[in-house]
């Protein structure tokens, strides 16, 4: 373990394993129980794979009762869990402790119900973000958020992170998208928030739990908002001779009333390896690119990439060239889309998440490249650009430990630069394990203690996915 | 400075003047009333308290970065003047913030941006861009024991801690008092058209507005007005029609306004839409909407209920068969306007029963005094929610000081 650490764990606990597994077999036998080491192996870590820690067992209940009958007697027992979905955090979300559960929700995948009069979709937590659209598909409708790892995750994280994706310019990230929860507190406690309908009576719990890191409760249903899937949509490649140009370019773009559905921007090892992997045809020979896309009938996408030309002209392009067909389209996107994969077969890398305001772009790019000569290490550039969602990849070798540590004080240097510029730690990855320790970077003592103060509203034992989101140190003082 | 604090009216000009009033206030566990610049002051129970601490002094707008789509504003600046500001670089608030003025038979205009959001009160185009809530991005308050705390932040994406504006929005100032809040903000369309249908029955217009919805024209607002409420807009056709008319909204560029509306009037050619509002009648019409224009000049008990579009005409016909009401649906029925006849309850047994049956829930947004404190004001909670509400509660402000029982008794 580097610089980041799991608090110690309860002995008494550890010494109980034997008869927590046997009692929790026989609460609910239903339920996938793994408790060898091969079996558990699986689930010691999740996206963040710096960080390992096996569990003492991992638990895949199949409905809400079962999700419930385990959080209960984990509650009275004192044994903290750690739910997970798919394990695609990113932040170290879902990594397990020594002296924990792990309640995946994996198996829970069922569609319940498609309701096209009223746009929603009732869904078990543990399906997937893309099964949601695909299901909605045949009716011609899409569920909006989209995160690149929307194969794999499941709507249970994208709640916890409040995931957002590509396309959340225009449609929001998942806290916009969701109607309902059914949701078990740490008691065990069944709660149901929302409904088929807009805004939910009373204080906001929707919002509140949406974000909340798997630290308020598991969701086990959801209620989600389908939208209309558009007539069409056609991305068009911008490339500039300096990142300055690109971001200047997207503040012209959304200055001028144009909100496209996705701005994308890579840089130029971006865009070399993104090229190399997917043959999209991206320019070679620029410094950074843009990928617009917007959505309509033909002649309204015409009319509004010729709009979006035009505003690019003023900032010197080096290419200009909208997608003409489907295929054209798919390629582009594929380029973008297997970027972190390109990168990963590269080499080992930490994806920073960090935002800022969108006019600190040049500064915050200047800024980055520095930090990470400074520190030795490659730095590729892909983000959101429309929301100022950074994400460089920190080139780096997991194999060796002191470089491990080199490069997350690189990603700490870099996300503190972001809160310096205005902006924040992370924007869809969440804090996790790997940003815990930087709140206090964009917090002061009374933020962090008035949020950990709604953490005991809802576990007030601190027992769900606890080693998160706050810094270890200090705790007890609240 | 206690001696002031038991009875009186204090609108401090700073941040830190509030937090020590409602420091103080918690210390000698004196209830305050919290207020922005008053304009809803009709609405919600009734606080218990002869101190009020009020944000109308905390004006001013901090930031506003137009090619970034963000503002920021001390919690009592007015609307109409964020309003104003946005209007100047072509951007609006597109959640369209509703303006209870004219129904609690004031003004419009009188709104601070923080009580916008305290109430998290939208208006039609919800359905497409989100409520108040999805719209501010941070915001820095006074909780209970006097503590400046603040979350969330001035970028679009933020996922870092919990989003505590999500608690703070909507809770009517019972959680802490706002005193600056960082609002996403968004062009305003070159180009608004209206089309009209005119003389449907409340199913066939949640029908056609459902049927809008189900379009790729990206409808941004879809109302039903009953022919006595449609009455009252001013658009002369519409007031001379003597029915009740369902109106679609299409905003985009000029050509892509129109091709939308054109291919939703063959989608609509059974019901006849026999009206296009243009560009100016359009933002005029909407307008009136936005401000409640169809249920000014009354004092009837007004009711505003989120349901089930497809079931909302149904909930409306059980009311009926009891209570004589008038009804706008909105949201394509997802949000129904419901006037009752003046009766001491305002008719919450029909309307509680109602939505009992058809899912929602409702607030009565005016009545009398008397009426609002021997009823449920806003729609009661089930027991696990109501126990969660009251620990949420506590964890902002323990003292139970900030506006106690406006939403809930004990709150």
């Amino acid at each position: 373990m580097s610089l980041l650490t799991l608090p110690k764990p309860d002995e008494t606990i550890l010494r109980r394993r034997d008869e927590i597994i046997r009692q929790l077999k026989k609460l609910v036998p239903e339920a996938v129980l793994i408790t060898d080491a091969e079996g558990r192996r699986t689930f010691e870590t999740d996206a963040l794979t710096a960080y390992r820690c096996m569990p003492l067992a991992v638990m895949l209940p199949g409905s809400t009762e079962e999700v419930s009958a385990i959080l209960r007697y984990c509650h009275d027992n004192k044994i903290k869990v750690v739910p997970r979905g798919a394990g695609t955090s990113l932040s170290g979300g879902a990594l397990p402790l020594e002296d924990s559960i792990v309640l995946g929700i994996s198996r829970m995948t069922r569609v319940l119900s498609i309701d096209e009069a009223n746009r929603a979709a009732r869904v078990e937590a543990g399906i997937t973000n893309i099964a949601i659209t695909n299901a909605a598909a045949v009716h011609g409708y899409f569920y909006a958020p989209d995160p690149s790892s929307q194969l794999a995750c499941t709507l249970a994280g994208n709640i916890a992170m409040n995931s957002g994706g590509a396309h959340c310019l225009k449609y929001g990230v998942t806290v916009n998208n969701l109607l309902s929860v059914r949701m078990v507190l740490m008691n065990g406690e069944i709660i149901n928030i929302g409904g088929d309908y807009l805004d939910a009576p009373g204080y906001d719990f929707l919002g509140l739990i949406t974000g909340s890191e798997g630290q308020f409760g598991v969701v086990t249903e959801a209620t989600v908002r389908l939208l209309k899937a558009p007539e069409g949509a056609r991305p068009m490649l911008l490339g500039f001779d300096s990142s300055e140009a690109a971001g200047a370019c997207v503040a012209a773009i959304i200055a001028a009333g144009i909100v496209p559905v996705a701005i994308e921007f890579m840089d130029k090892p971006a865009i070399q390896v993104c090229e190399n992997f997917a043959g999209a045809g991206y320019p070679l020979d620029v410094e950074a690119m843009l990928i617009v896309e917007v959505e309509g009938s033909n002649d309204e996408i015409d009319a509004l990439l010729g709009t979006i030309a035009e505003i690019a002209e003023r900032f010197a392009p080096r290419v200009v060239r909208a997608s003409k067909s489907a295929e054209e389209s798919v390629s582009i996107w594929k380029g973008r889309k297997a970027a972190f994969g390109a990168i990963g077969q590269l080499s080992d890398y930490f994806c920073m998440d960090g935002v800022i305001p969108l006019s600190k772009l040049p500064e915050a790019l200047t800024e980055v490249g520095e930090i990470c000569r400074r520190h030795r290490f490659r730095v590729v550039n892909i983000f959101h650009a429309g929301d100022g969602n950074l994400h460089p990849l920190i080139l780096y070798n997991a194999n060796d430990r002191a470089e491990l540590e080199r490069a997350e004080m690189c990603g700490a240097e870099i996300l503190k630069l972001c809160v310096k510029l205005g902006g924040c730690l992370t924007g869809e990855h969440g804090v996790g394990i790997e940003k815990r320790e930087l709140m206090r970077v964009q917090f002061t003592a009374a933020d962090i203690a008035q949020q950990m103060r709604v953490k005991g509203v809802f576990d007030p034992d601190w027992l769900l996915n606890p080693a998160k989101v706050f810094p270890l140190e200090g705790r007890e003082r609240q | 400075m206690t001696g002031n604090l038991r009875l009186g009216f204090h609108a401090p000009a700073t941040s830190r003047e509030i937090s020590d009033l409602v420091a103080e206030a918690a210390h000698a566990k004196i209830p305050l009333e919290v207020r922005g610049r008053g304009s809803k002051y009709e609405v919600g129970r009734w606080v218990q308290s002869g101190s009020v601490v009020s944000t109308e002094h905390l004006v001013g707008i901090s930031l506003y970065e137009p090619s970034e789509l963000v503002l920021s504003a001390a919690a009592g600046t007015p609307l109409d003047d964020i309003r104003n500001i946005l209007a100047e670089h072509g951007q609006h608030l597109a959640f369209e913030p509703i303006d209870l003025g004219p129904v609690l038979g004031t003004h419009p205009g009188q709104s601070s941006i923080g009580g916008v959001f305290a109430t998290n009160l939208s208006g039609s185009r919800r359905i497409q861009v989100g409520a108040a809530r999805d719209h501010l991005l941070g915001v820095a308050c006074i909780n209970g024991w006097g503590e400046p705390f603040k979350s969330g932040g001035r970028v679009m994406k933020n996922v870092t801690g919990y989003d505590l504006c999500k608690a703070v929005a909507g809770s009517w100032g019972t959680l802490a008092v706002m005193t600056e809040v960082t609002m996403k903000v968004l062009p305003v369309a070159a180009e608004t058209r209206t089309l009209l249908c005119v003389g449907l029955p409340d199913q066939t217009a949640v029908d056609v507005m459902t049927l809008c919805l189900g379009t790729p024209f990206e409808v941004s607002g879809t109302v039903h007005l009953q022919a006595p409420l449609a009455a009252k807009l001013s658009d002369p056709d519409i007031a001379r029609s003597g029915a009740a008319v369902t109106a679609i909204r299409v905003e985009n560029f000029p050509s892509a306004a129109r091709y939308r509306v054109g291919r939703l009037k063959d989608r609509l050619a059974a019901y006849s839409p026999a009206v296009e509002l243009d560009n100016a009648r359009s933002r005029a019409f909407w307008e009136e909407i936005r401000t409640l224009r169809a249920f000014a000049g009354s004092d009837r008990p007004l009711w505003r209920i989120s349901t089930i579009p497809s079931r909302a005409a149904k909930l409306v016909a059980i009311v009926a068969r009891t209570l004589d009401i008038r009804v706008a649906y909105d949201w394509s029925g997802g949000l129904i306007w419901l006037e009752t006849p003046p009766t001491s309850d305002a008719g919450t047994v029909e309307i509680r029963r109602a939505i009992a049956e058809f899912g929602g829930h409702a607030t009565l947004i005016r009545a009398e005094r008397a009426t609002r404190a021997s009823v449920e004001v806003f729609q009661p909670l089930d027991p696990p929610l109501a126990a969660l509400t009251a620990k949420l509660k506590a964890a902002f402000d323990p003292a139970g000081i900030l506006n106690p029982g406006r939403m809930y008794p004990g709150v």
